[in-house]
């Protein structure tokens, strides 16, 4: 009966971790099924057309754009708040309203930051309907995400660290920079790759605050579309199945991308693997 | 409470000390109280520390022997609720007046209850140190890696595996390369902490000799609960007791004929 009931478990287990990675690669494989047949040169590289067949370049440009934008301010800020507030800020309840608010911040739908983002940054300061309006939307919605990763990965730092530091007579900053930090890198990276997650996956508030202009954005003050809210729009529009699925499978990739990039340069960081 | 009447008792065993004794002292503490908050944790510790000795602190646990060792290098100041009374004078110098903590801190160096290296290769926990302070010229630096190393008794063991993880050392190892981290700041002073409560019994011997190699240059104050230790590393053992001095004197004194009875009932394990 035991031996039952330890092969009961063991199947459930087996069947959780079975049913998560069947219904990755049922949907993964639907989009390469569904999308496959229009992925070329022509559709990556090319201009996009009107009139159809042609590519998503612009559209790619601009999720570039929106994520480095974004994560280039957010990453500091959030870093440089989540060290104050593990590091330097007394514990109390300042810093256990901010954290309650950054919780929270997690949780509000993106549309509510996206109609944030259209009544502060389009209109009330005058940057219309633009990658910088909705970059600065975004810095808005992974900033709580980067905040809360970091601390994480700070408080998994061992306090000995700290301590040995310290008793070298090293300063409070030496000990941060230099073993603190980079012990918390790792912890840190992921934060930042699942905000650029969350960016090339968002779709309402960039849609409300860069609007659909499909064109190559002539900078970083023009209206642009990104392949998300493209994505939305094909198949809203014109129901074409197919060329949404060719652009999930873009989507795809540029994230393994991005996430293949993101190890390499925290390795990078590390010099050798600890 | 008799506590007046053992503090006479131990200030005048250390007055008669200063005439027999001829080596100078290098940390003298004063009087010394320590709060956690509302909670007292040492009372009027009064001690004389000599230099290129080995003081040995010893009590049952949560009798504030660490908490005083932590108090040599004001590693209690990371500490927000702690305040102190009282005086420390290490070289001459009270080291509560003066604002320069990490001054002290390259002065007397610590080694932890357990090894803690940072993830990094052997030789740059060794060079951090040294590092933070400025030292950046590499042929200075090897030397200062090779001859702590060598100093902490574990250079040949490692020198082949310099630029590799020193976490893939084992414990006794990594807590010799603590050790030499330690001297890598040529410090005056080595605290140690229960150095070798987490290691086998060949490391824990591999420690104790080196701590007694290392006392021909170094003052070193080591707290311990294993009174064989205590017995054989040491040339003078401060009895701890809720936060109090009940005795301080030779060691062989210690252990063979204790002056107060509790210490006696503690060093032959009565209680503890």
């Amino acid at each position: 009966m035991r031996k039952f009931k330890d092969n009961l478990l063991l199947g459930l287990l087996w069947f959780g971790a079975f049913l998560t990675v069947a219904i990755l690669l049922i949907i993964v494989g639907y989009i390469f099924y569904k999308g496959i047949g229009l992925i070329n040169l022509e559709f990556i590289f090319g201009d996009y057309s009107p009139v159809g067949g042609g590519g998503i370049w612009p559209m790619i440009i601009t999720t570039i754009y929106t994520i480095v934008i974004s994560l280039v301010i957010a990453t500091p800020i959030g870093i440089l708040a989540a060290v104050y507030l593990q590091e330097y800020a007394k514990q109390g309840r300042l810093v256990r309203m901010i954290r309650f608010a950054t919780e929270s911040l997690t949780g509000i739908p993106s549309i509510i930051y996206g109609l944030f983002g259209a009544v502060f940054f389009v209109t009330t300061l005058a940057m219309g309907m633009s990658i910088i309006s909705a970059s600065l939307t975004l810095t808005i919605i992974v900033l709580p995400v980067i905040i809360r990763t970091t601390e994480e990965a700070l408080k998994t730092v061992p306090a000995s660290y700290r301590e040995g530091s310290l008793a070298l007579g090293s300063t409070k900053l030496q000990t941060l920079y230099k073993v603190i930090l980079p012990s918390a890198m790792p912890g840190i990276l992921s934060g930042i790759i699942l905000s650029m997650g969350r960016i090339i996956g968002e779709s309402a508030a960039i849609f409300l605050t860069a609007g659909t202009v499909a064109a190559m954005p002539e900078g970083i003050f023009s209206s642009a579309r990104t392949l998300t809210v493209h994505s939305y729009l094909v198949t809203q529009e014109s129901g074409d199945i197919e060329l949404a699925a060719a652009i999930g499978i873009v989507l795809i990739v540029m994230i393994l991308a991005l996430n293949f990039a993101a190890t390499f340069i925290s390795k990078k960081l590390n010099k050798a693997d600890y | 409470m008799n506590t007046t009447l053992e503090r006479k008792e131990v200030k005048e065993t250390a007055n008669v000390e200063n005439q027999n004794d001829q080596r100078s002292v290098k940390i003298s503490v004063r009087d010394l109280d320590l709060f956690y908050g509302d909670n007292q944790a040492l009372y009027q510790v009064s001690l004389d520390i000599r230099e290129k000795e080995v003081t040995a602190l010893i009590g049952p646990s949560g009798c504030g022997k660490s908490t005083f060792l932590r108090t040599l290098n004001r590693m209690n100041d990371l500490i927000d609720s702690v305040r102190i009374n009282g005086d420390i004078h290490i070289n001459g110098n009270n080291i509560y007046q003066s604002k320069d903590v990490i001054e002290l801190r390259t002065k007397v160096g610590m080694v932890f209850q357990k090894p803690n290296l940072f993830p990094m290769s052997i030789y740059d926990n060794v060079a951090y140190g040294p590092r933070m302070q400025g030292i950046k010229n590499k042929k200075e630096l090897n030397q200062i890696v090779e001859e702590s190393l060598r100093g902490a008794a574990i250079w040949d063991e490692v020198k082949d595996r310099l630029k590799t993880s020193a976490l893939g050392l084992s414990g006794g190892q990594q807590q010799r390369v603590c050790i030499a981290r330690a001297i890598a700041m040529k410090p005056d002073v080595i605290l140690m902490d229960e150095p070798t409560s987490a290691l086998d019994p060949i490391s824990t011997l591999k420690v104790e000799e080196l701590i007694a190699h290392l006392k021909k240059d170094y003052t070193i104050v080591i707290v311990t609960h294993n009174m064989q230790q205590a017995a054989r590393v040491s040339d003078k053992t401060a009895f701890f007791l809720n936060g109090e001095v009940i005795e301080f004197e030779q060691t062989d004194q210690i252990f063979s004929m204790p002056k107060d009875s509790r210490t006696e009932d503690y060093v032959t394990g009565r209680f503890g």
